[in-house]
């Protein structure tokens, strides 16, 4: 470590004259300048599909298959979006994500933190037999057990309801890890002074951790959140019925396929947005926790 | 280790117990039977199943659409992963400049992972659409070939492994990102003052340090690209057209579900379960040994 120590602090000490001299000698850093207009190429190559797809939601029908293809905004853009709205029933499609993304997150993080609890503040006969079972999770994704996952939750009774929309989607091994790493780093100090002080194990979790846990839970709930709306394989199978659909599913039904429909691509495009916009809102307003959560909950 | 444990003989299986309960009806369940259901065949009315051993799985592997499947599915993949990672690494030997504002671009790439897959194919879908799509027409100044996904099946391929990355590459340019700051910037100070230029400099040091992240990513891809993949593959191609973009996935459900043939769908799903193990196998192999290297 001290090697490194003063090789980088004799390096830093001659890098510092170039760095401030730099400004001065050379006025425009046309390095800098080439990184930027990759980085900005980069940008733009990513942006343009989702501009591309803005700007037809805005256009008429005619713009819309108009060659050369117009690549600029219209004025149509409020009349496509009621359209998508009242033919997609949005406003049903969109509650339905919304349901299934916000209870599956907040039951994962309730069911993920309960069970760190237990494996990291208690010993229990069977604890190892535990862990290993939460770690197999991992390996049986939904698209290894499509057929009789579907059975169970029929019999369960299950199919077209809330319940099998989230429960099934609650367990979660990377949220039990996250939590228990997190737990594993809280100092024995605050645990032994709090059982001095005669506080139970549940009273612990609730005043002591949990507040010590805000950050992981809010970048966890942001992961999981996004996880969650964009599910597709798991609602597709278990709802059939309009009323229980979930967004990314009932788009479907507005894809103009060729040859037998009208081109209504605007109309398409303006329930695509109405359907990406909460999911993409959400990392932009929460980047930081939602940044974290992908860093840590991959660990 | 924590020393200080909490004495209660009832509480911590109850507080595990939730976990548990979704884990075992929902995950060991399901798979228990879809193991057992692999070696039965199903009536064609639904209403007996006979025991048939091995007979589900020999017929898959005699079975030239199996074998497309397969093909298919890690050409998808690896395509997916190639151009997911490759553009993050890309992005990510820019940033080494250490210029100004790059939370700013990540915040500008990082987006995409928001949109359902499916959504993005919806998108993608009109951009290769060959009466209206921007991209045949820009295709049409070059060449006279016809982008038509619907009638040739790499052209479908090609939608789907775009839509697929596209959404996923924020992702990786965020975990580059996240590499590239623990670098110490001394590393970086010291390797200029020895007069490396930058693509040696990205070569020789940032690329080994970075090295287990893209070993980690590409991973991380293949999984998410192999069984995340579902929703782009029904919304999209439909495995079409002809079986060109069947993946192993959708394979299952429609045999399944649409097929109704239980016994060949549990086959394909055991075998499955065999390549996620592998998977996970060789992905926590690496987390161990990030752990030791820190």
């Amino acid at each position: 470590m001290s090697p490194d120590g003063t090789l980088a602090a004799s390096a830093r000490v001659e890098a510092l004259p170039r760095v401030a001299e730099a400004p001065r000698g050379r006025p425009l850093d046309w390095g800098a300048v080439a990184v930027h207009a990759l980085l900005l190429a980069c940008v733009a190559v990513i942006a343009f599909p989702l501009y591309y797809a803005f700007v037809i939601s805005t256009q008429t029908i005619e713009e819309v298959i108009a060659r050369p293809p117009v690549l600029r905004p219209s004025d149509h853009m409020f009349q496509n979006y009621v359209e998508a709205w009242t033919r997609a029933h949005m406003a049903r499609l969109l509650w339905n994500s919304a349901v299934v993304a916000v209870v599956s997150a907040v039951g994962k993080i309730a069911i993920s933190m309960l069970s760190a609890f237990a494996i990291v503040y208690f010993d229990f006969r069977g604890k190892a037999a535990a862990f290993w079972m939460i770690f197999v999770t991992l390996m049986l994704p939904v698209e290894v057990r499509i057929m009789s996952t579907y059975e169970v939750i029929g019999n369960l009774g299950w199919l077209n309801s809330y319940a099998g929309l989230t429960v099934p989607l609650m367990a979660s091994a990377t949220a039990t890890f996250l939590f228990r790493q997190f737990y594993l780093t809280v100092p024995n100090e605050l645990v032994e002074a709090a059982q001095l002080d005669g506080v139970g194990p549940l009273r612990f979790l609730w005043s002591f951790l949990l507040p010590l846990s805000w950050a992981n839970i809010a970048a966890l709930f942001v992961v999981l959140f996004i996880f969650g709306w964009n599910q597709y394989l798991w609602p597709l199978m278990i709802t059939n019925t309009e009323a229980m659909r979930v967004v990314v599913i009932g788009l479907q039904d507005l894809i103009p396929r060729t040859g037998t429909h009208i081109p209504e691509w605007n109309v398409m495009m303006a329930a695509a947005m109405m359907a990406l916009l909460p999911p993409v809102a959400v990392i932009l307003f929460m980047q930081r926790w939602f940044v974290k959560g992908l860093i840590e909950s991959e660990k | 280790m924590k020393r200080a444990v909490f004495k209660n003989r009832g509480l911590p299986y109850l507080l595990v117990l939730p976990q548990l309960a979704v884990t075992l009806v929902f995950f060991f369940w399901p798979a228990f039977e879809s193991l057992r259901l692999s070696f039965f065949r199903t009536s064609p009315f639904g209403d007996k199943t006979f025991f048939v051993g091995l007979e589900n799985f020999e017929k898959l592997l005699a079975s030239p659409e199996y074998y497309q499947s397969i093909v298919n599915t890690f050409v998808f993949a690896f395509g997916v992963t190639a151009l997911g990672v490759g553009l993050g690494l890309f992005v990510a030997a820019l940033a080494t400049q250490k210029v100004r504002g790059l939370a700013a671009y990540r915040t500008a790439v990082l987006w995409p992972y928001g949109i359902a897959p499916p959504i993005a194919g919806i998108i993608f879908l009109f951009i290769f659409h060959p009466s209206y799509g921007v991209l045949p027409y820009w295709l049409g100044f070059v060449t006279a070939y016809e982008f038509n996904w619907l009638l040739k099946g790499w052209v479908a391929m090609t939608l789907v492994i775009i839509a697929t990355a596209w959404t996923h590459v924020g992702y990786n340019i965020a975990f580059f990102l996240a590499g590239l700051l623990a670098i110490p910037t001394s590393v970086l100070e010291a390797a200029s003052v020895d007069g490396a230029g930058a693509i040696r400099r990205f070569k020789s040091i940032i690329f080994p340090l970075l090295s287990p992240i893209t070993f980690y990513l590409v991973v991380v891809n293949l999984i998410f690209s192999f069984f995340g993949s579902f929703g782009v593959i029904h919304a999209v191609t439909q495995g079409g057209p002809g079986n060109a973009t069947e993946i192993m996935v959708f394979k299952v459900y429609k045999d399944g579900f649409i097929g109704l043939n239980l016994g060949s769908s549990a086959a394909q799903s055991v075998l499955l379960m065999l390549v996620v193990i592998a998977l996970t196998a060789i992905q926590f192999r690496f987390v161990e040994k990030k752990v030791t290297y820190s």
